[in-house]
Formats: structure tokens, sequence, C-alpha cells
């Protein structure tokens, strides 16, 4: 007969290897999730990178009183309606004189963007003496000079598959010889809303209006998914069948695609209360609806971790209901309310398809002043960029993901100290 | 061999408390107290009273029903759903189940402390102040202080704590939390305190103290215990009750109950054969 201790040992390397074989299980599933998680952004960063600069062209610019149009006069609606692009045009033809035939002019013009004779407008309406001088500014430079800068255009290439063409190469050669060509801080990328022009589109109108939608969606869905969680969780009728029926609907309505909350907010916001499109207005409201659900979840769940020792102490000493959750229960659920709220929010920050519902999918290019301006978010701005072929809009859409992501983790850091903090008070 | 006797243990009828469960002048008086959980009834029949500035010790095995009773004095049981309660509870000769009686009224003057001590997650002071602002009893703030102070020091809590009032409750050790309850809810002066198992969770030293404290606040309030412990009953109580299987089976003088028990099962359970 075999002791217990025999059976045991013979037992028990089997017993090892098994947990031995689990950990690499483990592990194994860990390590592969990383290496996804870190190829993806390894590629957002290098595509989205280049973004963040941007190439300028220094051209002298001849700033003619009788190219500007001007016929003498200098009020500043004279000054705002005159001849701009015909200066430039000039001053480029002057750069690089005898540049014939239509297409070679076009291409001339076009080394440099379209927004120069704006920021000219801009830079002589400021500083109106600097007419029939002589000045050497800085321009945008058109996107394909600028990717080509970037090294995404192969010089090696033959000339038909390229974007640009060996003379236009060799004039950006001569400019870059005359130090005539720079990389700088793609300041406009953060200061600027769309543009059908990839070097002036920057992200400044998506994210406003991101901040305009998140405070309409904050402002409506914390105190409304907080006030239902405590009524159902601290005043609602225990084993009430409606109580029961709100409770499954709340369940199922967190799993609800997001775009039927779209769907939803077209026919009832749009269509019934006839709210205008496109507005933070209506995307906060849709937004709020898909939100709700996971806060009052999250709440709820908050509500019910509170110790029920802590609801006798206060009802022992008479304090009444109202009082007992108000004055205890609540802020000592805060923590768990408050992390639910951000990481519902965090959720609707990076939502995009209800929003192509209710028209913020629209191009639009001023930044929104007010929740009642038409305007976009950065995760629709996203896609909108990603559907453009140019190569510099891909390098946008990846920074414009970068900074949505950036975004994303300040939010669920922002949960973790709030917790933190709130969790060191009690 | 507990179960056999245990088994034995039903064939013995309750069918009346024995003792002298009624006396004269009560501070509370329950008459014909049944109480249910849903179908489940927990208490049969209850009738005692409990006597002014006594301390009146409950015991039992666990599940007898003595902490449901205790909690149907300050109607804590009104928070539990399904529980109904018959029978007449009197506070002062008064219904406390009546309809005009308001809970909240009712447990400013009968006070409970918990068998896990429960202090708020807030500082030392605000425990013991969070009655008082409550139910306003101090005008201002010197007036909230000074009956802080005064709590504190009647709940034999204040030399230690003197100096760490803003500390939180939370993060005293298990005994001073207790006194910090009691302090608590003698800081809002109620008539009678209720206290659930108060010192289950505490070591001996601590437990001592508490019962020092018990005595001591005895000359001033009516005070009704829960206890597991038949020492302490015996060390602190005036009268005894002993429950079981949710009838009150026996009701005297607490010596009289552990030197010469009338009934048979309160025999064996302070003989410690049974429960």
């Amino acid at each position: 007969m075999i002791s217990n201790t025999k059976k045991i040992k013979n037992k028990l390397a089997k017993r090892y290897a098994k947990e031995k074989r689990f950990q690499i299980y483990g592990l194994s599933a860990i390590a592969i999730s990383i290496a996804f998680l870190l190829s993806l952004l390894i590629n957002i960063s290098t595509t989205g990178f280049p973004a963040f600069q941007q190439t300028y062209i220094n051209i002298d610019v001849d700033i003619d009183s009788k190219l500007l149009n001007l016929d003498g006069k200098y009020s500043e609606k004279a000054l705002f309606s005159a001849n701009y692009r015909k200066v430039v045009n000039q001053s480029l033809k002057t750069l690089f004189p005898g540049v014939n035939g239509r297409k070679q002019k076009k291409a001339l013009r076009q080394l440099i963007s379209k927004s120069a004779r704006y920021q000219l407008r801009d830079f002589v309406i400021n500083n109106p003496d600097v007419i029939d001088t002589k000045q050497s500014l800085w321009f945008l430079a058109r996107d394909d000079v600028d990717v080509f800068m970037k090294g995404g255009i192969d010089r090696s290439l033959p000339e038909s598959d390229r974007r640009l063409k060996n003379f236009q190469l060799a004039w950006i050669d001569r400019l870059l010889a005359e130090n005539r060509l720079e990389k700088r801080f793609n300041i406009n990328f953060f200061t600027q809303g769309d543009s059908r022009e990839p070097e002036q589109a920057g992200i400044k109108g998506a994210m406003i209006g991101s901040f305009l939608t998140m405070l309409v969606t904050m402002f409506l869905s914390f105190p409304i998914g907080v006030s239902a969680a405590i009524y159902l969780e601290e005043f609602a009728p225990k084993n009430n069948r409606w109580v029961d029926i709100i409770e499954i609907n709340i369940n199922n309505l967190a799993a609800v695609p997001s775009i039927v909350f779209g769907l939803l907010g077209l026919a009832v916001f749009i269509g019934f209360f006839g709210i205008p499109r496109s507005i933070p207005l209506i995307g906060g409201l849709v937004l709020t609806l898909m939100t709700l659900p996971t806060i009052i979840i999250s709440s709820r769940a908050a509500l019910k971790a509170v110790s029920p020792s802590i609801r006798e102490a206060a009802l022992g000493l008479g304090a009444s209901r109202v009082q007992t959750t108000f004055h205890h229960v609540v802020p000592a659920a805060m923590p768990g309310i408050l992390t639910g709220t951000i990481i519902g929010m965090a959720q609707a920050l990076g939502e995009t398809a209800p929003l192509l519902m209710i028209g913020m999918v629209a191009f639009i290019a001023d930044v929104p002043q007010s929740i009642a301006d038409p305007s976009t978010v950065l995760p629709v701005q996203i896609y909108l960029w990603s559907d453009s072929p140019e190569r510099a809009f891909t390098e946008r859409t990846s920074a414009a993901i970068m900074v949505l992501l950036g975004l994303l983790i300040v939010m669920n850091l922002l949960a973790v100290i709030m917790r933190r903090k709130f969790e060191k008070k009690r | 061999m507990i179960n056999i006797e245990k088994r034995e243990e039903f064939d013995i009828e309750i069918d009346k408390t024995v003792g002298k469960p009624f006396i004269n002048d009560a501070k509370f008086s329950t008459r014909n107290v049944d109480v249910f959980y849903g179908e489940k009834q927990a208490i049969f029949d209850a009738n005692i009273d409990i006597g002014k500035n006594q301390i009146i010790a409950m015991i039992g095995s666990s599940g007898c029903g003595k902490s449901t009773f205790l909690r149907c004095l300050n109607r804590m049981n009104d928070t539990i759903q399904d529980c109904h309660i018959s029978g007449d509870i009197r506070l002062d000769d008064e219904d406390i189940y009546q309809k005009q009686q308001d809970p909240v009224l009712l447990r400013a003057r009968v006070g409970m402390v918990f068998q896990k001590p429960n202090p708020f997650p807030k500082s030392i002071y605000d425990n013991v102040a969070y009655g008082a602002k409550l139910h306003g009893l101090a005008s201002s703030k010197i007036e909230l202080d000074e009956l802080v102070e005064k709590s504190l020091i009647r709940a034999g809590l204040f030399k230690e704590v003197k100096d760490s009032l803003h500390k939180p409750g939370t993060s005293l050790s298990g005994g001073q939390q207790q006194r910090l309850c009691i302090a608590r809810t003698i800081a809002i002066d109620p008539e009678v305190i209720l206290m659930d198992e108060p010192t289950s969770a505490l070591d001996p030293i601590a437990t001592a103290v508490i019962e020092e404290l018990m005595i001591d606040l005895s000359k001033k309030y009516t005070i009704a215990i829960v206890t597991h412990s038949m020492q302490q009953a015996a060390r602190v109580s005036q009268r005894t009750a002993y429950f079981h299987l949710g009838y009150v089976v026996e009701v005297n003088d607490t010596n009289i109950v552990f030197t010469n028990p009338e009934h048979q099962l309160t025999e064996n359970y302070i003989t410690g054969r049974f429960g």
C-alpha cells in the first residue's frame, strides 16, 4: 500500500507543471497584447510626428502699391481688398525668372500655400508703412513641398510617378541652397480650424468642438446619472416590478450600439424638437444619452459598495434617509462615481458614429465660439481627414489621433488622481 | 453531542415568559410583539419591561432574535424591506409605532451603538458633532466645542484624543472607535441607549473599559445591551432576558437568572450545556 505522502508526491510534479503552463499562457497573452499595442502606437506616432513640423518658404516680396491696385487709397478697407495674390505671384516670378508655359507657371505659384496672400494682407494691414518696400517674408509651403522636405517623396522614382516633377525639384534644390526653406514647429496645427489645404488645416476647431460637446455632456449626464443612481439605489422600493424593469433597461441601454443613439437624436432632438444640426449642443445631448447608462451603472456599484454600517450609524443618530444619503453615503461613494463619470466621458470623447447621424461630420472651417455654432469633434475630424487622399492629410490624421489619445490618457489619469485624492480624504 | 442535545431542547415547551418580565414605572414596555421577516417569524409574542436607569442584558444563542428585538426599540427595522412588526412597544407610555411617531425623533431619544465600531469617515470632532449639528442642539461654535468635549470626556476618550480631534475617526484603535461611537451617541443626549454586542469586536482590555463606561452611563441613561458574553451580562446588568428561537424564555434580576434560573432552557444555556 502506498502512503498518502507518496501519492501526493507522485502528483506534485504534474501539478507544478500545470501551474507553470498556465503562467506561460497568461504571460504570452499579455506579451501579444503589448506587442499589438506597441505596433499601433509606433505606427501612429511615426506617421503622425512629421505633422508637428511644417515647411516654410522665404520669399523677397516687393510690396508694390501699383500691383496691389491701391489707387493711392490707404484706408483699412482698401488695404483689405487689395490684390495681394498678384504681389505674391510676381515675387515668385522674380525669384525664378524665365519660367515659361502655363503648366510651369501654375506649378511655380503652387510652391507656396494659398494662405500666403492672406498672411501678406494681415502683415500689410498691421504695418501699412511697408508698402512700396521690399520685405523678406516666410510663407507656408504647399503640402507637396512640405511632404518632400519630410522625405515623403522619393527622388529616385521615375518622374511620371512623382507628385513633384524634375523642374519643381530643381526649384526646391535652389531654394534649399539659398536657405529659403525651413522646417518649423507646426503651430498652425493647433491654432487653425479645418481647411481643404492640408498645410493650413488644424485641429483647433475640432478640439473646441469636442470641448464644448463634452461640457454639454458633463453638465447633463453627471447630475442626471448620479441622481438616477442615488434614487434607484437608496430610495426606490426593492423587489418592485417597475424598478426591476427600469434596471434591466438601463443595463440593456449600456450595450446598445452607439449609432442607434445617433438615430434617436436625429429623430427626437432634430426631427421633433428642431434643434439645429452640427452644433455641440445636439452632440452633447446625444452623447449624454449614450453615457447615462455607464454613469448610472458605475455610480450604483459605488453606492452599493458603501458599507451598510455607515448608513446604520447615521440613521441610528436620527438622520433622515436623505441626510444619511447625502451626508455619508454619497461622499463615501464619490471616488467611484467620479471614476465612472470620467470613464463615461472618455468614451464619449472618442465617439464618432452617433455624431455622424446628427451632422457633425460636415466640413467646418471656422472655430466654434459657443455650443450653438456648427462644429465638429476630434474623432470625426480624424475620420474626415482619413478620407482625404493627400499625403499631408495622412500625417495630420495620425497627429490628430495622437492628440486624441493624449487627451484620453489625461482624462484617465485625472480619474486615478481624483480617486486617490478622495480616498485620502476619507 | 451538541446536536443530539439541541434536538432535546425542541421538546421543552415555551408557554409564557417566566420570571419577572414586568416591573413598575418602566421606561420601555413591549407587549405581544411579533416580528416577521417576510414569511419567517423572528420574534414570538415578546413581553418585556425595561426599567429606568437600568441596564438590561439580552442573552441567547445566535439567531434567537435578541438583536431583532433591540432594533425594534428604535425602529431601525423600518429600513429592512419585508420586516413587519405587530404588538405594542411603548416608550414612556407612548406607542412608538403609532402613525404620528416620527422615527427621526425616536432615534434622537433612543440612541444605538453597533456591534462593529462604525465611525464616520470624518474627523473625531465631526463624528461627535454630527448628531448635534443634525438636530441643531448647539447654537454656536463654542457651544458645539463644549458639547464635543463633554461627550468625549463622558465616553472616557477625551484624554486620548484631545490633541488629535481633527484626525479621522477611522484612525483610532477598535476600542477607541467604539468609545467614539458611544460619545457620538451621548452627544445628542438620548434617554435610552441600545447596544448591539458593543464589545464583541474588541479585546478584553477595551471591553473592560467599555463595561465600566456602561455602568457609569446607566446612572443617567437606560441601557439595553445584547451580548454573547454571559460574564459581561452578569458584570454590568441589573436584569437579564434570555431569548431562545424567537421566544423570550425568562426575564429576571441578573443574579437570579444566573444563580437560580426558573426555566430549564435558561439553565442549560448559562451552564454551557447548550448554545
